[in-house]
C-alpha cells in the first residue's frame, strides 16, 4: 500500500470501527431484551421522508450549537458541562425580553439574539470566575448551575408567566419579530428553522476565530501544552475565562431557531437534554467545525428515526441512546488505537530508514 | 530536576500525619457546634422541623446513595481516574435492583445491583486504564449510555408486570429495619419535649435507633472499611500511590492497570450500591430519572470532603440534610437554615479580616448582608430557591474552600506503562 492511501485507510478506520462497533453493542442489547433486530435495523436505515429530512435539519443545527459551545471549552481541556443550564437561562431570557417588544420587529429579534447570548454568557462566566478567582474545578461548578438554573428559571417562569391549560408559558412573542421558516420540500408540512441559519454563521465564526485569529492561536495552544503557552506569554486565566464566555455566548444561541421558529413563547414545549447531547457531539466530531457538523447531522438522523421504532417494530425509541453513546465511546477509543497503531508503524518506518534491511534494534530509553 | 520531582512526589504520597489526626479532631469538634447552632436556630426561629426526627431520617436516607456514589468517586479518583460516570452506574445499580429485587428478593437485589453497576465499571476502566480515553469523555459516554440501557430494558421488565410500567417497576420488599427497643420509645418521647439540644440530641438518637435500614448500616461500614482498607493496608497504600505517582509505584513494582482497573469496578460496584440504596430504601421501586443527578451530588460531595471518606460522608450528611429540610415543611425550614447560612458567612467574612484578605471578607459580608435582608423582608422561602439549596451550598462551599482542597496528583492523568523515567 502506498504511504497516502494508507494514511486514509488509517484515518477511515476509526470512524468505521466506532460504527460497527455501537451496531454490534445495539444489536447485543436488543437480543438481550428479547426484540428483532432485523426490525430495528429496517426501521433505522430506511430513507426518511421528506419532512423526516427537514426534522433532521432542525435538530441537527440545534445539535451543531451544542456541540459547537462545548467544544470551544474542549479544545483548551475546559470541561463546560453547563451548556445545558446556559441554554436554559439563555432562552428563557430571550423569550421574556422579545415578548417585552420594546423595539419594532427584526430588531427585537436581533436584541433578543445578543441578550440570549449575553445571558448564556454570564451564566457561564460564573463558573470562568470561580475557576479562575478560587480555583473551582469548572467540571463540578457547571453541573451545579445546571441544577440551580432548572430550578432558577422555574421560579422566574412562575413569576412573569401565565397559565396556558397545563403548562405556565411567558408572554407571546409579538408576530412581527418571528423568523419566518424555509421551506425546504413543497410536499413537506415541516420546515426549516429561520435562524438554524444561525448554525453555520456560528460554524464560519468558530473555524475563523480558532484557525485565523491570535486568540484562537492561544486558545488551542493553552489546550495542547499550557506549560509552553505560558512560557509564550499567555494569559490562561484569562484565557480561561474568556473561552468560557464565548461557550456561554454561544450556548445561548441554541435555544433561538426554536424559539423564533415555533414555539414563540418559553414554555413547556423547550426541549431540553441538548446541552448534553451537545456535548457528545462535540466528541465524535473531535471538536472540530466539519467534525461536529457530522456528529450532529448523525445524532440528529438516528434519533429521528428512532421516533416510529415503537409503532412500526414494537421496540422502545430508547435504544438509540444506547447506539449514540457507544458510538461516542467507541469513536474515542478507535481513534487511540488507530493512533497507537500510527506511532508504531512510524517507528517501524524510522527503524527501516536507520537500519535498513537490518534488525531494527530497540532504542535504548 | 530529578530531585525537584522527588521531593514532590514524596510530599504527595505521603501527608504528614499530625495533619490527618488533626484533620480528625476537627471533625468530631464540629459536631456539637453544629448542634448547638441548629439547636439554638430552632428555638429562636420556632421552625420545628429542622431539628425533628423525621427530618434527619428523611436527611440520612437522602446522604446514604449520596455518600456511597462518592465512595465510588473516591475509590477511583484515589486510584487517578476521575469519574464523572458515577451517574450512570448508578443508573445501572437502580435498574439490576429493581429487576432483581422483583424476582428474587432483597439480597439478591443488591448483588444484581452491584453487578450492574460493575458493568458501568469495568467499561469506564477499559476506555480509561486499558485504552488512556480521557476519562471525562468517557464518564459522559457511559451516562449517556445507562439512560439509554435502563430506560430500554426498564421497559422490556417491567412492562407487562402486574403494577409496573414502562418507566417504572412494581412496589418491591424492602430490606429489615432495626429498632433498639426502650432507646427508641424513649427518645421519642424526649424529642417531642422542645427542650434546648436535649432534644435536638434526642432527635437524632431517634433517627438512628428506629426502623434503621439494614442497608444504611450496610453503607455506612463501605465508608468506615474503605477508610480502613485504603489508608491502613498496603493494598491502599498501593492504590493510592497509583493515583499521586503511577511511575513511581511502577518503579516499585506495582501493577498500576491492575490497580486502576480493579478501583475503577469497586468505583462501579459502589455507586451500583447506591442505586439499590435509592432504589428499595429510599423510594418504592424502579423508576426511570430517579437518581436526578446524585452520582453528581455524590462527586460534589467527595471533592467537598477533600478525597476522604470522612470528609465525604459529612459532605453528603450535608448535602442530604437541605434536601430533606426542603421536603419537610421546606418553606419555613430552609428559610430558618438561611438564618444560618448568613450567621456563618458572617463568621467566615470576620476570620477572612483577620488573616487580611479583604476582597473575600467583603464578598462574604455583602452575601450575609444580602442573605439577611432577604431572611427579614421574608417568611418562607418558596419552593425552587429551596430546591437549589443543596447546590448553591456546594458552590459556595467550594469557592470558599477550594483552596484548602488536595486532590491526588496525577487524578485525571494518562498513564501508560513503562513510561518512567
Amino acid at each position: 500500500m502506498t504511504p497516502w492511501m494508507s494514511k486514509i485507510a488509517l484515518s477511515l478506520a476509526a470512524p468505521l470501527l466506532a460504527f460497527v462497533a455501537a451496531g454490534l453493542a445495539t444489536t447485543l442489547v436488543l437480543l438481550g431484551a428479547g426484540d428483532n433486530p432485523a426490525d430495528f435495523w429496517r426501521t433505522i436505515l430506511s430513507w426518511p421522508e421528506n419532512r423526516n429530512l427537514v426534522n433532521i435539519l432542525n435538530y441537527s443545527a440545534i445539535l451543531y450549537l451544542s456541540g459547537l459551545a462545548a467544544a470551544i471549552g474542549f479544545r483548551m481541556n475546559l470541561f463546560n458541562i453547563g451548556v445545558e443550564g446556559q441554554y436554559r437561562v439563555a432562552t428563557f431570557a430571550a423569550a421574556v425580553f422579545a415578548s417585552q417588544a420594546l423595539l419594532p420587529g427584526a430588531l427585537n429579534t436581533l436584541a433578543a439574539v445578543v441578550v440570549a447570548m449575553a445571558t448564556g454568557a454570564l451564566w457561564a462566566g460564573i463558573a470562568g470566575l470561580l475557576r479562575v478567582t478560587r480555583g473551582v474545578s469548572e467540571v463540578i461548578s457547571t453541573i451545579m448551575l445546571n441544577a440551580i438554573a432548572v430550578a432558577l428559571v422555574a421560579y422566574l417562569l412562575r413569576k412573569v408567566g401565565s397559565r396556558e391549560g397545563q403548562a405556565i408559558v411567558t408572554d407571546p412573542i409579538p408576530e412581527s419579530s418571528w423568523v419566518p421558516n424555509i421551506p425546504l420540500f413543497s410536499d413537506s408540512v415541516t420546515t426549516f428553522f429561520g435562524l438554524g441559519l444561525l448554525a453555520v454563521v456560528a460554524g464560519v465564526a468558530f473555524s475563523v476565530v480558532l484557525n485565523r485569529t491570535r486568540f484562537g492561536f492561544n486558545l488551542r495552544a493553552t489546550g495542547q501544552a499550557e506549560a509552553a503557552a505560558v512560557a509564550s506569554g499567555v494569559d490562561v486565566k484569562k484565557m480561561v475565562l474568556y473561552s468560557m464566555l464565548l461557550s456561554g455566548a454561544v450556548a445561548g444561541l441554541i435555544g433561538m431557531p426554536q424559539l423564533f421558529g415555533a414555539s414563540h413563547q418559553y414554555g413547556s414545549t423547550i426541549q431540553t437534554g441538548i446541552g448534553f447531547t451537545g456535548i457528545a457531539v462535540a466528541l465524535l466530531g473531535r471538536n472540530n467545525p466539519w467534525g461536529i457538523a457530522a456528529g450532529a447531522l448523525i445524532f440528529a438522523y438516528l434519533t429521528e428515526q428512532a421516533n416510529p421504532l415503537g409503532i412500526l417494530a414494537g421496540i422502545s425509541p430508547d435504544i438509540i441512546a444506547v447506539t449514540q453513546g457507544v458510538v461516542v465511546l467507541s469513536v474515542v477509543i478507535a481513534y487511540e488505537v488507530v493512533r497507537r497503531y500510527r506511532v508504531k508503524l512510524e517507528q517501524q518506518e524510522v527503524a527501516q530508514a536507520l537500519f535498513g534491511e537490518r534488525e531494527p534494534q530497540e532504542a535504548s530509553r | 530536576m530529578s530531585v525537584v520531582v522527588q521531593r514532590g512526589s514524596v510530599a504527595a504520597a505521603a501527608p504528614p500525619p499530625e495533619g490527618r489526626h488533626t484533620a480528625r479532631f476537627r471533625l468530631w469538634m464540629w459536631f456539637p457546634l453544629v448542634l448547638i447552632v441548629i439547636s439554638a436556630t430552632r428555638v429562636v426561629t420556632g421552625a420545628d422541623d429542622i431539628s425533628s426526627a423525621g427530618t434527619l431520617r428523611a436527611a440520612l436516607l437522602a446522604a446514604i446513595p449520596i455518600a456511597l456514589a462518592g465512595l465510588g468517586g473516591l475509590w477511583s479518583e484515589r486510584a487517578g481516574v476521575v469519574n464523572i460516570g458515577l451517574e450512570g452506574m448508578m443508573i445501572l445499580g437502580t435498574l439490576g435492583a429493581g429487576y432483581y429485587t422483583y424476582h428474587f428478593g432483597v439480597w439478591v437485589g443488591l448483588l444484581g445491583a452491584i453487578a450492574f453497576g460493575a458493568v458501568g465499571g469495568i467499561l469506564h476502566a477499559v476506555a480509561t486504564v486499558v485504552f488512556g480515553v480521557d476519562h471525562i469523555v468517557s464518564g459522559v459516554a457511559i451516562n449517556i449510555i445507562a439512560a439509554g440501557v435502563a430506560s430500554f430494558l426498564a421497559e422490556a421488565f417491567f412492562k407487562d408486570l402486574e403494577g409496573g410500567g414502562p418507566t417504572q417497576s412494581p412496589g418491591l420488599d424492602k430490606p429489615p429495619t432495626i429498632t433498639i427497643p426502650g432507646v427508641a420509645d424513649a427518645s421519642a418521647d424526649l424529642a417531642g419535649r422542645d427542650w434546648f439540644l436535649l432534644s435536638d440530641l434526642a432527635a437524632l438518637v431517634n433517627a438512628l435507633t428506629e426502623n434503621l435500614s439494614v442497608f444504611t448500616l450496610l453503607a455506612l461500614a463501605l465508608v468506615f472499611g474503605t477508610g480502613w482498607l485504603l489508608w491502613r493496608t498496603s493494598f491502599g497504600l498501593r492504590l493510592r500511590a497509583c493515583g499521586e505517582s503511577p511511575t513511581a509505584a511502577e518503579t516499585l513494582g506495582v501493577n498500576v492497570y491492575r490497580y486502576k482497573f480493579l478501583a475503577v469496578v469497586a468505583s462501579g460496584m459502589l455507586s451500583g450500591v447506591a442505586g439499590a440504596y435509592l432504589t428499595v430504601v429510599a423510594s418504592s421501586g424502579y423508576q426511570n430519572g430517579s437518581t436526578g443527578g446524585r452520582g453528581f451530588i455524590g462527586l460534589a460531595a467527595m471533592i467537598f470532603g477533600n478525597w476522604r471518606p470522612g470528609g465525604l460522608l459529612t459532605g453528603s450528611l450535608l448535602f442530604g440534610y437541605t434536601d430533606a429540610a426542603r421536603l419537610r415543611s421546606g418553606g419555613e425550614s430552609v428559610h430558618a437554615l438561611l438564618l444560618i447560612v448568613c450567621v456563618g458567612l458572617l463568621a467566615a467574612a470576620i476570620w477572612q479580616l483577620k488573616k487580611r484578605s479583604f476582597v473575600m471578607a467583603t464578598a462574604s459580608l455583602g452575601i450575609a448582608g444580602l442573605g439577611l435582608l432577604w431572611y427579614f423582608s421574608t417568611d418562607v422561602i418558596p419552593g425552587d430557591f429551596t430546591e437549589m439549596a443543596p447546590y448553591v451550598t456546594t458552590l459556595l462551599v467550594l469557592a470558599l474552600f477550594s483552596q484548602r482542597l488536595r486532590m491526588p496528583a496525577a487524578d485525571g492523568l494518562r498513564y501508560r506503562r513503562g513510561e518512567a523515567g
